[in-house]
């Protein structure tokens, strides 16, 4: 590590925003007071498929405070046709108004711009919009004869060895199929911006999981220089992956244009159903085979989730056997339909979280087939390089984190036989599973200045989506510095901070570290000590492009070992999860506080996955049911016990920051380790998630 | 959302005379459910009648040695009330079984009572439905239903009625009192929700513009001995997807009398009159006790997908009734 310490990299801070969020002082995109603001409010479609065929606007044009009516009859014309900065063309769901196809549910078809939001939504929902309709496909299932191996951010497809032949000469074969159903990312916050044209400049205030990828994509869209548009994002509650360039945000910037007024769009509960993204339902086939010893020969594992007609969106579910196991013949495919959906998009460990379901639950079966601990299967199987890349590991500390969680969980205890623990009405049972994901990094620039009063200001287009960023970043500023924390002073989400990386994929803390502790670096050699700093202090850039491009080649993840007991009640279907168990492997831990929550956090969305999330498409409107936050079951407290997250020493001497991220491995496996700590209390396996009461009654147990 | 006009009654012929029969205008309770159906457009009142200034925030001893408990009382006083928690533990259990801990400081007696199903159709204004829109259809029946209704339904909608305390307050013989322009009324609460059939938008008894005032428990020695089991999709803050008010009465291993009423099955709080007759000097044990869900459970008709409620509602009962009489045992 490049990185002298002082010493705040490492220990617990409170976030740096704490107070101001607590006390409400923080601001969050849609409640920032602008002169002469009005407000835009989304129509969206009621038919699954189809063609729009009017938009009555002269009635709604008469309505009180009403003062525009955008639809793809009269909305200015996008260019859509660009790779953004995470190579990826844009969802045309974000592109609105360009033509009258209706591609699914819950379609934005106009925006009634008006004085107050509530005339804006009147006049909205008054609205009259007429649609040819035609038949609509939602059906997601195993064998689709339209379904297509397709890369997304991977290769579709990686095989060696010959499966058929392996799994026929195995001692010990499973075979299965799991399902995950549609999830959506539920943050708190709603998606909001607002836009205005303010001396020549494009502004959007705006709550996002990049600021300069924001505003890279509404540049490009509207065709606008990069240096026209600024977008600022200070504070997020939550993104999961889910914010990024929106419906929201360019109807906003339409009608600002239209208009020469601010405008404020934001999302309803309801409408961030069908506009904002979520987790693909995903089927997947996991075939296993392994010798008596329980090693494996042959692995497969196949996954197909569904996308938009508009947009393809891989969940690259097979992704995550790539990495956790090799195997003499070794098999993974993401395959995609496209159906009449909304798009999804990257939710909270995409690919691994799902991937990881099925995977780390065939696993279980296959100790259960081979008579061999869990843990040890697991540990037996842990491969030296990178199973496909065939690249070593930048730190693998996935057996230290089994080792270390099973002494912690009292694992060793542990009658390998299911449904042999009763307390009163409840079976008791125990699961663990493995965790992984990539550490990545992507390009960022930052801004280190010395103030003449002793204190130091970065700038970074980082985003806080109530991860700590903004925390982190100032401990990890400090000790570059060699100052306390209490001097330096982090500002971040504006994208004229200079381009940065995005919230997501787990790489946030990572690569805008890096450039953070470049600037901070190099500035703190240009300072004379006891020299004078003009009153513009002195500032110092950073730009880690080059530096990434020189990063050797290795695979990089974080890894870790679940850990889960629950309780079932097998007469009414009850879960319960007793307690939960997660050590990883991730690197250097910035702020311990904050990461035991984001660990927490991740471990708490796997007992929802496990047992609640589910989003229920209904097949003769194509649109979902019950799609608000009483109808979409997230875990409530009373679902959370006791959850404990901690983590091994996990040091790659030959990285320049050692940071892992840690934003997603929480979840993944979460799910897996509950599930399979139910067939633990019942005997029964339940593969189809949520694993709802009525699939646990209908299925019985040992208890029935 | 629609304007609105918005009063605030200070006695109850006053809120009567402001709502004045309108079928335009709601009375304003807690507003827990009537705020968010106007919020999703499913309600659209010209003129709310706010009534929580009503002085009918009291639980008061009744004549006959019941309690009568007053519209406006927020679901946290009701369960948290020492008398209920005594003589009526399945109450507060139920009550505290519902929502959470803001929804229930806000949340009263007679808009528990009065609060509409969670049926996703119902709530969507882009859906048919029969009960929001009379004739338009009911989707659910081949549509999303696992939580629908299992008995009392008919193919015009298999809704369920989301009350928690409104299954307490059946098993308890609750009786609802009300006030109208041409004087007060009242109804057994047993007879306070009218059959689904051809009209689910008639929900209940209620004559234009009344005003519930009062709940009224009667003396039942038998409901100190009950109890509430509620299971859901989540551990807190989920509708039932079957619940149980049961309050028995043992004696030499014979029930004596018995109390027991279904919630999330129908789209009124099911009392179990069929099984009570069949517990009610029966031996208190499991066996009956599976016999008597049964002779309440043969009228269901499930649907292809929550016959397990069926398996449930058996299940819960015999769970229930056997940790009551166990309780009598002791």
């Amino acid at each position: 590590m490049t990185t002298a310490t002082t010493g705040a990299v490492g220990t617990a801070h409170t976030r740096v925003e704490g107070r101001d969020k607590v006390t409400g002082a923080a601001r969050y995109a849609g409640e920032i007071p602008f002169a002469g603001l009005v407000h835009g409010w989304l129509v969206l479609s009621t038919v699954a498929r189809g063609r729009i065929l009017s938009v009555e606007t002269g009635p709604v044009l008469g309505m009180p405070g009403v003062l525009t009516v955008l639809h793809h009859g009269n909305a200015p014309r996008l260019d859509t046709d660009y790779v953004g900065m995470l190579g990826v063309p844009p969802d045309p769901t974000a592109a609105v108004f360009q033509n009258d196809r209706v591609p699914h549910a819950g379609w934005p078809v106009a925006l009634v711009v008006a004085e107050t939001p509530e005339q804006a939504r009147e006049a909205a929902e008054a609205l009259v919009v007429t649609y040819e309709r035609e038949p609509h496909d939602i059906e997601l299932f195993a064998g689709r004869p339209d379904a297509y191996a397709a890369d997304g951010h991977m290769p579709a497809v990686t095989e060696k060895g010959d499966l058929e032949a392996e799994l026929a000469a195995c001692a010990h074969v499973v075979d299965v199929e799991y399902t995950t159903p549609e999830e959506h990312h539920a943050m708190m916050e709603p998606h909001a911006a607002t836009a205005l044209w303010d001396g020549g400049r494009l502004e959007v205030v705006d709550s996002n999981q990049g600021a300069t990828w924001v505003a890279d994509e509404l540049a490009r869209m509207f065709s606008l220089d990069a240096s026209a548009v600024r977008v600022r994002s200070e504070h997020i509650g939550g993104g999961f992956g889910s914010k990024g360039l929106r419906a929201h945000q360019v109807s906003a910037v339409m009608a600002a244009t239209a208009l020469q007024r601010p405008v404020r769009v934001v999302l309803t509960r309801r409408q961030m159903f069908s506009l904002t993204g979520y987790r693909s339902p995903t089927v997947q086939r996991v075939r296993l085979g392994a010798g008596p010893d329980g090693r494996l020969r042959a692995l497969e594992h196949r996954s197909l989730n569904q996308t938009s007609t508009v947009w393809e969106f891989v969940e690259p579910s097979a992704g995550v056997a790539r990495v956790m196991y090799d195997a003499d013949a070794h098999r993974t495919s993401n395959e995609v339909v496209r159906l009449d959906v909304p798009s999804p998009t990257w939710m909270r460990g995409p690919g691994e979280a799902p991937g990881s379901f099925a995977l780390e639950a065939a696993f279980d079966e296959l100790a259960e087939r081979c008579g061999i601990d869990p843990v040890e299967l697991r540990l037996r199987n842990d491969p030296e390089r990178g199973p496909v890349s065939g690249l070593p590991f930048a730190g693998r500390n996935l057996a230290a984190c089994f080792r270390e969680g099973a002494r912690r969980f009292g694992w060793a205890d542990r009658d390998p036989r299911p449904g042999t623990r009763r307390e009163g009405r409840w079976l008791l049972g125990t699961g663990t599973a493995a965790a992984s994901f990539p550490s990545g990094a992507l390009p960022s620039t930052a801004a280190v200045t010395a103030e003449a009063d002793g204190t130091y200001t970065v700038r970074i287009a980082a985003a806080d989506i109530g991860t700590g960023a903004r925390t982190a970043l100032t401990l990890v500023a400090a000790d570059a510095l060699r100052v306390a924390p209490d001097r330096v002073r982090v500002r971040i989400g504006d994208s004229d901070f200079g381009p940065a990386g995005i919230a997501g994929g787990s790489m946030g803390t990572r690569s805008w570290a890096w450039a953070v502790t470049a600037a901070a670096e190099e500035l703190r050699g240009r300072l004379v000590p006891g020299g004078a700093v003009p009153p513009e202090g002195i500032t110092v850039r950073s730009d880690t492009t080059a530096a990434l491009g020189a990063l050797a080649q290795k695979e990089r993840h974080s890894f870790g070992a679940q850990f889960a007991e629950v309780a079932v009640d097998v007469a009414t279907g009850e879960v319960r999860v007793r307690r939960m168990l997660g050590v990883f492997a991730a690197g250097r831990i910035v702020n311990p506080l904050t990461a035991r929550g984001q660990l927490v956090g991740g471990m708490t969305w796997g007992i929802s996955m496990a047992l609640h999330e589910e989003a229920v498409r209904d097949r003769a409107f194509g649109g979902l049911y019950g799609a608000d936050l009483a109808g979409y079951h997230v875990a409530t407290h009373a679902d959370v016990p006791t959850v404990e997250a901690d983590w091994v020493d996990d040091p790659d001497p030959d990285d320049p920051v050692g940071i892992k991220g840690i934003g997603e491995v929480g979840i993944v496996g979460a799910a897996a380790a509950v599930a399979n700590a139910v067939w633990h209390a019942t005997g029964v396996r339940h593969r189809n998630l949520p694993i709802r009461p009525d699939r646990v009654l209908r299925a019985g147990g040992t208890g029935v | 959302m629609r304007e609105f006009d918005y009063r605030r009654a200070d006695d109850v012929s006053g809120a009567v005379a402001l709502l004045d029969a309108d079928p335009d205008a709601r009375y304003l309770g807690g507003g827990t459910n009537l705020v968010d159906l106007m919020k999703s457009g499913v309600e659209r009142p010209a003129r709310l009648v706010d009534v929580r200034a009503l002085p009918l925030d009291r639980i008061e001893p009744a004549g006959d040695g019941g309690l009568r408990v007053g519209a406006t009382v927020t679901n946290s006083d009701l369960a948290a009330h020492p008398v209920i928690r005594r003589d009526y533990p399945a109450l507060a259990q139920a009550v505290l079984a519902g929502a959470s801990g803001q929804l229930r400081n806000m949340a009263t007696v007679g808009g528990n009572l009065l609060q509409r199903t969670r049926c996703g159709y119902f709530t969507d204004v882009t859906k048919p439905c029969n009960k929001r829109v009379p004739g338009s259809g009911c989707p659910a029946v081949e549509g999303e239903h696992h939580n629908h209704a299992v008995l009392g339904a008919s193919g015009h909608c298999v809704a369920v009625h989301p009350s928690d305390m409104g299954v307490a307050l059946t098993a308890f013989d609750a009786v609802v009192s009300y006030e109208t322009a041409d004087g007060p009324g009242q109804s057994p609460l047993a007879d306070f929700y009218l059959p689904v059939g051809d009209t689910p938008h008639r929900e209940t008894v209620l004559p234009p513009g009344a005003l519930i005032t009062h709940v009224t428990l009667p003396p039942a020695p038998v409901a100190a001995r009950s109890r509430y089991r509620k299971v859901r999709e989540r551990a807190s803050y989920a509708f039932a997807i079957g619940s149980v008010a049961a309050a028995l009465d043992v004696g030499g291993g014979v029930v004596r009398e018995s109390r027991l009423a279904f919630g999330a099955v129908a789209s009124r709080p099911w009392r179990a009159r069929a099984a009570e007759r069949v517990l009610n000097g029966a031996p208190a044990t499991a066996e009956y006790f599976a016999a008597a869900a049964d002779a309440e459970l043969a009228a269901a008709r499930p649907l292809p997908d929550n016959g397990y409620k069926v398996t449930l509602m058996r299940n819960l009962v015999v769970a229930v009734l056997s940790e009551l009489a166990e309780e009598a045992a002791r």
